[in-house]
């Protein structure tokens, strides 16, 4: 059976180094919160100014002025601090943030990432995420691993706008965790009960075996 | 008083006019310096460059000036749901450049340091970097981006002290510090005015340098784009 999103979240959670500082962008990946225990010691970075982000507040608590980079209402835990975007850019570009873990359109098997713009379609907007994939140590990408018009997300080239060049070094999907190597994809695992050649028959770039 | 300190928003806003580069704080609606960005448009002033991270957002902060028709162009790093801003770059009608983020603030950083340009990894490779000069340092590309510099920034204050030093609050702080920076006019709208030495010196986040003008402005809307919470836990 294929992963679920939570089944995604709480593998990629798996993916990071206890006393880590990790960015998650918007969408699937801010799901892997959920699967972070205190003990973990990781510390999340919001690029509008938060490290140590922590979890939604209870009713009622809500600060209109402390929102995360999706404008979503949040908590600061202890220990968290806020500073303004200049720093939080130095964070992110100067290769403080361990690990961001983006959403996105297309990835390459050589690492290419597209999340921020679809030729002939409404344009978001870059934010973060051109900061965000040029400047974090490591980057894993959350994604289904095909479009809900079935093409598929993981490539050989990115035809859409680039978000940035050779960075993507782990995709996990619904049918598993997949490494960039180059040409091809190398598959780290399958998801329960799927086979390498239904992987195969979804991705855009060759799929080596594990 | 401070000559720095104004009566009112129409005076804290003086000398703005046609053509005005003006950059405006806030992370959507976050930290929006509410009175004057809705004061700008009673000045009457048209054709500005709004240089904002989002340019407002439901139809509220900046997204009034995009349907008042006085901006001609923007620089943002994100369009989002801001339909304003969607319908203006379909129509025409505004010029958009979008900049990646922390290439935004960079750009601002270096301008109110003195500094004409510098390079980044970010946009390597991508559009952002078409047309723009790139080196190599220690075998990475790197891209040269440019200062950017405005005539005036409008940014929200927690609290001023009438020489225009300013403590922000929480996550409403944002690009506030370097838009005052990098802006010939600083204007700065406060929640709370207090007094000379009221600030330790050590806590001082924005040093009066950098803010020409303050004014206080004690209620805001402050509107919450996305409300998130979780659960009470159950009383036991």
């Amino acid at each position: 059976m294929p992963y679920s999103k939570d089944d995604i979240a709480k593998r990629a959670a798996a993916e990071i180094a206890d006393g880590s500082i990790v960015n998650l962008g918007i969408g699937l990946p801010t799901l892997v919160a959920d699967h972070l225990a205190p003990e973990r010691d990781v510390w999340l970075q919001s690029e509008n100014g938060i490290l140590g982000m922590g979890p939604f507040p209870y009713e009622g608590d809500e600060d209109p002025q402390i929102i995360n980079a999706g404008k979503q209402t949040v908590t600061i835990v202890p220990g968290g601090s806020t500073f303004d975007s200049a720093t939080s850019f130095a964070m992110i570009r100067g290769g403080h943030v361990d690990l961001s873990i983006l959403g996105a359109m297309q990835v390459a098997s050589n690492g290419d990432l597209a999340n921020w713009s679809i030729p002939g379609g409404r344009t978001m907007g870059i934010g973060g995420a051109m900061d965000l994939a040029a400047g974090s140590r490591r980057i894993l990408v959350l994604t289904t691993h095909t479009t809900k018009e079935g093409e598929p997300k993981l490539v050989a080239t990115c035809d859409y706008p680039l978000t940035a060049s050779k960075v993507v070094q782990r995709v996990i999907t619904e049918l598993g965790v997949f490494d960039c190597a180059g040409d091809r994809f190398r598959v780290v695992e399958l998801a329960p009960g799927v086979t390498l050649d239904e992987v195969r028959a979804q991705t855009g770039a060759p799929v080596e075996a594990a | 008083m401070s000559k720095k300190v104004k009566a009112n928003v129409a005076e804290a806003l003086e000398g703005m006019s046609d053509g005005a580069r003006v950059m405006v704080g806030g992370f959507g609606l976050c930290g929006n310096a509410e009175a004057l960005i809705a004061g700008v448009i009673d000045t009457g002033a048209k054709e500005l460059t709004l240089i904002s991270n989002n340019a407002g957002s439901m139809g509220k902060g900046l997204a009034r000036w995009l349907k008042a028709g006085i901006v001609r162009r923007v620089i943002c790093t994100y369009v989002g749901t801001n339909e304003d801003l969607h319908r203006a770059m379909a129509d025409g009608s505004i010029e958009v450049e979008i900049v990646p983020q922390g290439t935004f603030v960079e750009r601002m950083r270096a301008a109110g340091a003195g500094i004409p340009g510098f390079y980044t990894p970010t946009g390597v490779g991508t559009v952002v970097a078409e047309g723009k000069e790139t080196r190599d340092f220690e075998g990475r590309t790197y891209v040269l981006e440019r200062a950017l510099h405005a005539d005036f920034a409008l940014i929200r204050a927690h609290q001023a002290d009438p020489f225009g030093n300013v403590r922000f609050y929480r996550t409403a702080r944002n690009f506030a510090p370097a838009m005052a920076t990098a802006a010939r006019t600083t204007i700065v709208e406060c929640d709370h005015l207090v007094a000379l030495g009221a600030f330790d010196p050590d806590d001082v986040h924005l040093p009066g340098a950098f803010v020409k003008r303050v004014v206080h402005v004690p209620e805001h809307e402050d509107v919450i784009e996305f409300r998130t919470v979780r659960p009470l836990p159950e009383v036991q």
